[in-house]
């Protein structure tokens, strides 16, 4: 058994050396150590690192748009991710989190373009259980359903998506989930699901993305973010509340 | 024209648990080994971001590049095969350590009726499931292969205690179990109180500080709760990159070439001359010659070389003749979730391998004279690490998206416990592997076609399972119990789980198998075929520990191979009924 082996204890300054990690108690640490290792055993309260990107006395450059072209697209897919993850007593909704700079971010890159997909044909459309059957990448399966979106609101209530009262946007959304629309290449439903996921990605992924504003999704659902060790706490009895910390608390730049 | 390279002794095709247990094996003795994979290298020092739940676990950074090869998938022969164009039901592995680098270690031995499954059947129940079902004896007993099930837990560092309804063991585990925390007391109690037996689930996530007999160490594991689909930051899990990867490097012997994609097996009639493959980064073909071929690129790709390369005979579900591509077979995945309105869980902190379990409804531990189907489930609580973007459990009923889904996911993020079973897949007559006839990878060769639909045999088992899963959860004191039903058909878009196995399966017969319990093939004296792809059905747990223990033995067999030069096994005419 490894703990009767003395030989098989590795020494906690090697392991230290190796890897630039701290073991066998409650910190660690990320590319370099010391910064970090204040941050970490730093529980009680935010880091210094991490209350410098969301504060609110500093513009955040980052809110700008990397795929869309236009603002009314922009503010269509806005109000819609925001029926989707709505402000309520719980917290802020999905447009103070970012999300939609968030989905606007990704639909840039990779993410929008598919890259690790396979985009070959032929297309055809599959059977429930197929999964993702068409020739659209992503950003285009965005274009689309937002293009249907307000077109579908234009015919049902005559008003502009991002002017219709709550209740009926959602109306308009279900539409879109039921598979109760036409759209070109693309089922509503498959676009629907997208936007659904990529909205629930944009609140709780790692603020680096451009979503979940001052970590305030992770706040409001309890969830720590990125945390090196609870070997200290896994054995307790009580939950445990601990600030959430980003990624960012593991870079010294 | 490919560029001719020097020969070698032995070449593998791929390099994650089976690859690396290959390599390390042999290169101990002295072979020169050469490892393809067609991925990046990688190591610890990677995974110094990996607390992101987004790159990695929803965009699958450490996973299989589908944009140049996937396979195609139907429920049945009547439909149309389509690409699996996004990962899902099962995350491949791809790079240095393969999937062997995010999985979560959860670390077990198949049961002795798994490996004698037709013959312990027929004699206790009849031929209960009829002849549709392909059930078939795997060739090897349980004695045969302890001792390199020991092996395995001894390179990767198992942490784990007796579990009484489990397969027996000559010694005790290398490490003692992971911690018992408020979750998995919880279950234990309950178990035990319904008349069940639970323990700690085995694990390879390192509960001390390690060094395996090769030498390699490992670190204790720090249950940060970023386990399965990350690589573990502190060399805490016990993965190919940590252990049998370095072993192989230190003996000089071994040669690592990356991003190296292998498209053919070369072969002179039933004798393989090595192998063929493409540069992923220069687009250059090299001609690989070897002695001795070994396939350790999963189940997929191992099926899938075969078949294109026209060794070995394809199964026809039409016949039943043929074996390449015979008794796929996944997992099904019944359970319960249990709703706690007045407690709350630290369900954020955990371990891949954290759990407590009872095998009580496994294999043939209990009476099935009186349920329709055979087998049955490991059933488990695991502490993994609840993330937020993927756990959002609400009540059914409730809407997938709004103010109520939004209210309802936050209240019971912390507040719902599940209890599942890895129900085990029997092997049936239509669930098979072939090629595709339409699509084709970046290099120009026909994709993997899955076949495969759940059988009359999964929905009863999903069925029983689900609901002892909700008697434990009722016991352990939720409010609200929901047990999980099986889908109409299976789905390949909603996560699963990785366990595929079948394609080139293992047995004593050349007629119904494809390899010896060597894991040597029949049709080819000088190619090993290793991984999941020998398993003959799927059992109730997790593979890798069966996996790795089938790596040893056909190692040995390697090694055997080379003074002999012939099958190391006398093939059995008879079929395995006594
Ligand atoms: C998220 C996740 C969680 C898991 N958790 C568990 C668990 O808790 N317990 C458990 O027992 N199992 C678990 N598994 C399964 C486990 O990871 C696999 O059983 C194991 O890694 C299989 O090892 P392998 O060597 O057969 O294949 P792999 O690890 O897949 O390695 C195969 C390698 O071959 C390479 N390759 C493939 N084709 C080619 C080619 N043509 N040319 C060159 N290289 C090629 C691949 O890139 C890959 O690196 C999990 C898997 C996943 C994905
Ligand atoms: S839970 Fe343990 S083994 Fe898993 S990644 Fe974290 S420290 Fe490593």
């Amino acid at each position: 058994m490894a703990d009767n082996n003395s030989n098989t204890k590795m020494s906690r300054r090697k392991f230290i050396k190796n890897s630039g990690y701290v073991a066998g108690g409650a910190i660690g640490g990320g590319l370099l150590g010391t910064l970090v290792t204040t941050s970490v055993t730093n529980n009680g309260s935010q880091t210094a690192s991490n209350t410098t990107d969301g504060g609110s006395n500093q513009t955040n450059f980052n809110k700008a748009l990397m795929y869309f072209t236009r603002q009314e697209d922009f503010n269509i897919l806005s109000a819609a991710t925001e029926r989707i993850f709505p402000e309520d007593d719980n917290g802020p909704g999905a447009i103070e989190l970012g999300v939609p700079y968030f989905i606007d971010h990704q639909l840039a890159g990779a993410y929008g373009h598919n890259d690790k997909e396979y985009m070959q044909g032929p297309f055809f459309e599959g059977s429930d259980f197929q999964g993702y059957q068409t020739r659209l990448k992503r950003h285009e399966v965005f274009d689309v359903g937002i293009q249907a979106i307000e077109k579908q609101s234009q015919q049902d209530f005559d008003a502009s998506f991002v002017d219709l009262e709550g209740k009926q946007q959602d109306e308009i959304l279900q539409k879109f989930q039921d598979g109760d629309v036409d759209l070109k290449g693309v089922t509503p439903t498959t676009f629907f699901e997208l936007l659904r996921s990529a909205t629930i990605e944009g609140a709780y992924s790692d603020p680096l993305y451009g979503g979940n504003g001052n970590m305030a999704a992770w706040e409001m659902k309890q969830f720590p973010g990125s945390r090196m060790s609870y070997l200290d706490e896994i054995e307790k009895e009580d939950f445990i509340e601990k600030e959430p910390q980003a990624l960012r608390a593991h870079i010294s730049s | 024209m490919a560029t001719q390279l020097d020969k070698v002794e032995v070449v593998t095709v791929g390099v994650g648990w089976t690859g690396g247990i290959i390599a390390a094996e042999l290169a101990k003795e002295g072979v020169k080994v050469v490892g393809l994979e067609r991925g990046k290298e990688r190591s610890t020092e990677d995974f110094q971001m990996v607390h992101d739940e987004y790159r990695y676990a929803i965009r699958y950074d450490l996973m299989q590049d589908l944009s140049k090869e996937t396979l195609t998938f139907r429920n049945n022969r009547d439909e149309r095969a389509l690409p699996m164009r996004q990962l899902g039901s099962f995350l491949l592995g791809e790079g240095l350590g393969g999937a062997g680098v995010h999985w979560n270690g959860q670390t077990w031995r198949f049961l002795p009726y798994d490996l004698q499954i037709k013959s312990m059947t027929d004699e206790k129940y009849g031929n209960k499931l009829g002849d549709d079902y392909t059930l078939q004896d795997w060739g090897i007993t349980y004695e045969e292969l302890e001792p390199y099930f020991y092996q395995f837990e001894q390179t990767a560092g198992i942490g784990g205690e007796d579990n009484p309804m489990g397969a027996p063991r000559s010694n005790p585990y290398p490490n003692p179990p992971m911690v018992d925390t408020p979750i998995t007391k919880r279950f234990k109690e309950a178990a035990k109180n319904l008349d069940l037996h639970p323990f700690q689930m085995p694990s390879a996530n390192m509960t001390e500080n390690y060094e395996n007999p090769d030498g390699q160490k490992m670190y204790k594991c720090q249950y940060c709760g970023f386990c399965e689909r990350f690589g573990c930051e502190y060399g805490a899990k016990a993965s190919p990159n940590v252990t049998v990867i370095p072993t192989a490097q230190a003996t000089g012997n071994f040669e690592l070439r990356t991003g190296a994609n292998v498209t053919e097996i070369l072969h002179d009639g039933n004798r393989a001359t090595g192998v063929r493959y493409v540069d992923v980064q220069t687009g250059e073909e090299f001609e690989q010659p070897a002695d001795i071929v070994v396939l350790t690129s999963y189940v997929m790709n191992n099926t899938r070389l075969l078949l294109q390369s026209e060794l070995g005979q394809p199964y026809d579900p039409e016949t039943g003749n043929g074996v390449i591509g015979k008794n796929y077979c996944y997992q099904i995945l019944p359970g319960a979730t249990g709703f706690f309105e007045e407690e709350k869980f630290n369900t954020y902190m955990g371990a891949g391998a954290l759990g407590a379990s009872v095998d009580d409804y496994n294999g043939d531990n209990f009476d099935h004279s009186d349920v329709d189907f055979i087998h049955g489930a490991s059933v488990s609580i695991t502490q993994t690490g609840k993330r937020p973007i993927n756990n959002n459990t609400v009540p059914s009923g409730t809407p997938n998206w709004g103010q109520e889904f939004k209210s309802q996911s936050i209240k019971y993020y912390h507040r719902t416990l599940s209890v599942g079973g890895q129900g085990a897949s029997m092997p049936h007559r239509d669930n098979y592997l072939s090629l595709d006839p339409d699509y084709k990878d970046a290099y120009g060769n026909p994709l993997l076609r899955l076949t495969y639909d759940y059988t009359e045999q999964d929905r009863k088992l999903h069925e029983y399972i689900s609901e002892k899963c909700a008697e434990i959860l009722k016991e352990m004191g939720a409010d609200n119990v929901e047990p999980r039903s099986i889908s109409d058909h299976y789905n390949i878009v909603p996560y699963q789980t990785t366990h595929n196995t079948g394609g080139v399966i293992m047995g004593d017969d050349p007629e119904t198998s494809a390899v010896n319990n060597y894991l040597q093939m029949w049709d080819a004296d000088n190619v090993f075929v290793v991984g999941a792809s020998a398993f003959a059905h799927n059992g109730g747990y997790n593979p890798t520990g069966t996996v790795g223990a089938l790596a040893y033995r056909a190692a040995e067999g390697i090694l055997k191979f080379r003074d002999e030069d012939s099958q190391l096994v006398q093939a059995k005419k008879d079929s395995q009924l006594a």
